[in-house]
């Protein structure tokens, strides 16, 4: 990613990409209720969120297959609602990747740039340039059903940058490809991004592939933005517990926040208080949640000192062991249970925690963050 | 006894793999050959109507003296009188215009069919296979009345001010144009709407985001994907029509003279078996072709599958 690259934050940079309290509904589903969002030029930008969610119909708008039934999407500050497909500057890469059966791989790339009128030579060498960027010198002449899943793949994505649009939209681009595959291809991507500089607009159900490519993302639920962030900031500071449960895994304490005289203390039911380091200027009493990611938890097998703040006590009741952290279930004396992730640093046989051992939890002030949404 | 059981089995799985060239053979190869042999004889007045006739208890000699007798003279014979040529011609000429037609006709109804919504798709579908549960020999009939002089058609034109007089449609070339399109136009439709149906809405929207317009979507994307089954509706009608009987016969006049009337006559009127059994083997040579090439595309078709 491009340090210092947060057009986000500037007041004065003007987005190429605006969503202006857009709604939109089939039949008798709300898709896109009442949306605001605003994509900037160079962005990689995703679309997060789980399916039905609305993403597809908010990306089919921009491309122009749907019409928002109120509000307006600007283009680089122009309104092109009721402007077709066929004359929007953006091109769109499917996720059945659409690729024409009966042109070869030469003619789909192209097809874009005759539609230009482009002359024969410019086409030959675009097409050329293309093929040399996804990496299939080779296979000009082959048709679609002649390529791996892979090889489809890139012809889509060299197909949708062809015509070098002002917005690149991918929509679930890497859904069909094997995991590996999966990850070369989104490094590959982000590569591309910044190397061609065209804003990507990608979306995705699957949150480590929005994480790591996505400069900033829209986590998206039932037609509305829940939050737009850096991923770093969506994991580290989710607005609400629908945020903080969807992107990672989370516990979350719930109880009532107390009068304190330094940062934000939460009783919960049982009587036992909390503290955070920071904090919205809570009022006490309001019901709330403290999230703690479980790589933040402390696990030990004693007691810490006795004016350790934030401590719990529970028994293991569960151990999933995924190769480079092991994650341990601990069942809460009140019944709960919460969840510590503990990396891997030893071999298995040196690691002294087991099933139904009494273990003791606790986490650092700033390692919670509150939540009253 | 096990070794008898896999036997059996084996047989019958033979006769599976067997069964459509045992099919073809007796009722398409056996047929064929002996048309074959009657177009290498002779007419005579006898019973059957031509010589020589294979004597089987004659045995070797017999064989000799039947294959000796043989010749092509009937096939000389076509080419002496122009009536074939130009029956052959005439029905060359109505199958290929009527072809096109029914392209021109087929394609925007087997569209609008596929783009219909799934309710009204089903709909369509029954309407169009809806006249073969009627004789096809009954809806030709049918044509006579509507085309006759006060027949339904000359009523409505007459009815909307478009003509004065009476058009004479029937026993023209355009009545047997109007039964032919009338009659074929499923067998074009039904193939096409298939593929129509097939194609995937996604490959038309990729067009429209690369920039291309619905009108030459049409054209550079949809059309080249179901050539397919143009190809396939063509040919079904193409084939039948050159050798078609009925409609001519009951919608057509004396200058609408197709190959199968031609045939019709040599057979029944003149009672030339030979003559019109050469006919009928010109005929399939000429029909190969385009039969050849309707495999060809079948195949490629079931390849890219
Ligand atoms: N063409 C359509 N007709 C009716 N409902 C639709 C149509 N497309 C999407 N929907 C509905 O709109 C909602 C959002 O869909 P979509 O944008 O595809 O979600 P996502 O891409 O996030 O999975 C879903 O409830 C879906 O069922
Ligand atoms: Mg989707």
């Amino acid at each position: 990613m491009r340090r210092g690259f947060t057009p986000w934050a500037d007041p004065n940079a003007k987005p190429i990409v605006r969503f202006d309290a857009v709604s939109k509904r089939y039949a008798n589903t709300v898709a896109i209720a009442d949306l605001s969002l605003d994509i900037y030029e160079g962005e990689y930008f995703a679309l997060l969120g789980p399916s039905g969610c609305g993403k597809t119909t908010l990306l089919r708008m921009l491309a122009g297959f749907e019409a928002p039934d109120r509000g307006r999407i600007l283009l680089a500050g122009e309104d092109i609602v009721g402007v077709p497909p066929y004359r929007r500057p953006v091109n769109m890469m499917f996720q059945s990747y659409a690729l024409f059966p009966h042109l070869s791989v030469f003619n789909n790339i192209a097809f874009g740039l005759k539609q230009d009128r482009m002359p024969k030579a410019e086409i030959a060498e675009q097409v050329g340039k293309m093929l040399q960027l996804v990496r299939l010198e080779g296979l000009a002449d082959r048709k679609p059903h002649q390529l791996s899943g892979g090889e489809r793949q890139r012809v889509a994505l060299a197909r949708s940058l062809a015509k070098r649009p002002k917005v690149l939209l991918l929509d679930e681009p890497l859904a069909a490809l094997d995991r590996k595959l999966r990850e070369e291809t989104q490094f590959e991507l982000m590569e591309l991004q910044s190397r061609l500089g065209t804003t990507f607009v990608i979306v995705t159900h699957d949150q480590e592939e929005a994480m790591t490519v996505a400069h900033r993302m829209a986590v998206m639920n039932r037609g509305h933005i829940a939050q737009v962030d850096t991923p770093q900031q969506i994991y580290e500071q989710p607005n609400s517990r629908w945020v903080a449960e969807f992107v990672g895994d989370v516990n979350l304490i719930e109880g009532k926040l107390a009068a304190s005289a330094n940062g934000v203390v939460l009783e919960d039911a049982q009587g036992r208080r909390f503290r955070a380091g920071d904090g919205a200027q809570a009022r006490p009493g309001a019901p709330a949640a403290f999230a703690v990611r479980p790589e933040k938890l402390k696990l030990a097998l004693a007691p810490p000192p006795a004016d350790t703040l934030n401590t719990i006590s529970g028994r293991v009741v569960d151990i999933g062991y995924l190769g480079d952290v092991s994650v341990y279930k601990v069942r809460l004396d009140d019944g709960a249970t919460m969840k510590a992730s503990v990396t891997n640093a030893t071999r298995l046989a040196e690691r002294p925690i087991g099933w139904e051992d009494r273990v003791w939890l606790s986490f650092a002030p700033d390692a919670a963050v509150l939540l009253t949404a | 006894m096990k070794a008898r059981a896999a036997r059996n089995r084996l047989s019958g799985r033979w006769l599976i793999a067997a069964l459509p060239y045992l099919w073809l053979i007796a009722f398409f190869l056996v047929p064929f050959l002996i048309v074959l042999k009657i177009s290498l004889s002779q007419t005579a007045i006898a019973q059957p109507p031509y010589t020589p006739t294979l004597d089987l208890a004659a045995g070797w000699e017999g064989l000799k003296a039947f294959l000796g007798q043989l010749s092509f003279s009937t096939y000389g014979l076509l080419l002496q009188d122009d009536i074939y040529l130009f029956s052959y011609l005439k029905s060359l000429q109505i199958a290929a215009l009527s072809t096109l037609a029914l392209v021109v006709i087929g394609l925007p109804i087997a569209y609008g069919m596929a783009r219909a919504p799934a309710r009204t798709q089903a709909i369509l579908l029954v309407a169009v296979i809806l006249p073969f549960w009627t004789s096809f020999l009954i809806r030709v009939y049918a044509w006579i009345n509507i085309l006759q002089r006060d027949g339904l058609l000359n009523d409505a034109l007459r009815a909307l001010g478009l003509i004065d007089e009476p058009v004479a449609w029937l026993a023209s070339d355009t009545a047997v144009y109007i039964g032919i399109i009338y009659s074929y136009l499923p067998f074009m439709v039904l193939p096409l709407y298939a593929n129509f149906q097939k194609l995937d809405e996604t490959l038309l929207e990729a067009a429209a985001d690369l920039g291309c317009p619905r009108w030459k979507t049409f054209f550079v994307v949809t059309l080249p994907l179901v050539l397919p089954g143009l190809a396939a509706g063509a040919l079904l009608c193409f084939i039948p029509i050159i050798g078609e009987f009925v409609i001519p016969d009951l919608l057509g006049s004396s200058q609408t003279l197709m190959i199968g009337q031609t045939l019709w006559t040599e057979f029944f009127a003149n009672r030339d078996w030979p003559v019109a059994s050469a006919i009928a083997v010109v005929l399939l040579v000429l029909l190969v072709v385009p039969i050849a090439f309707y495999e060809n595309v079948q195949s490629r078709q079931i390849e890219e599958r």
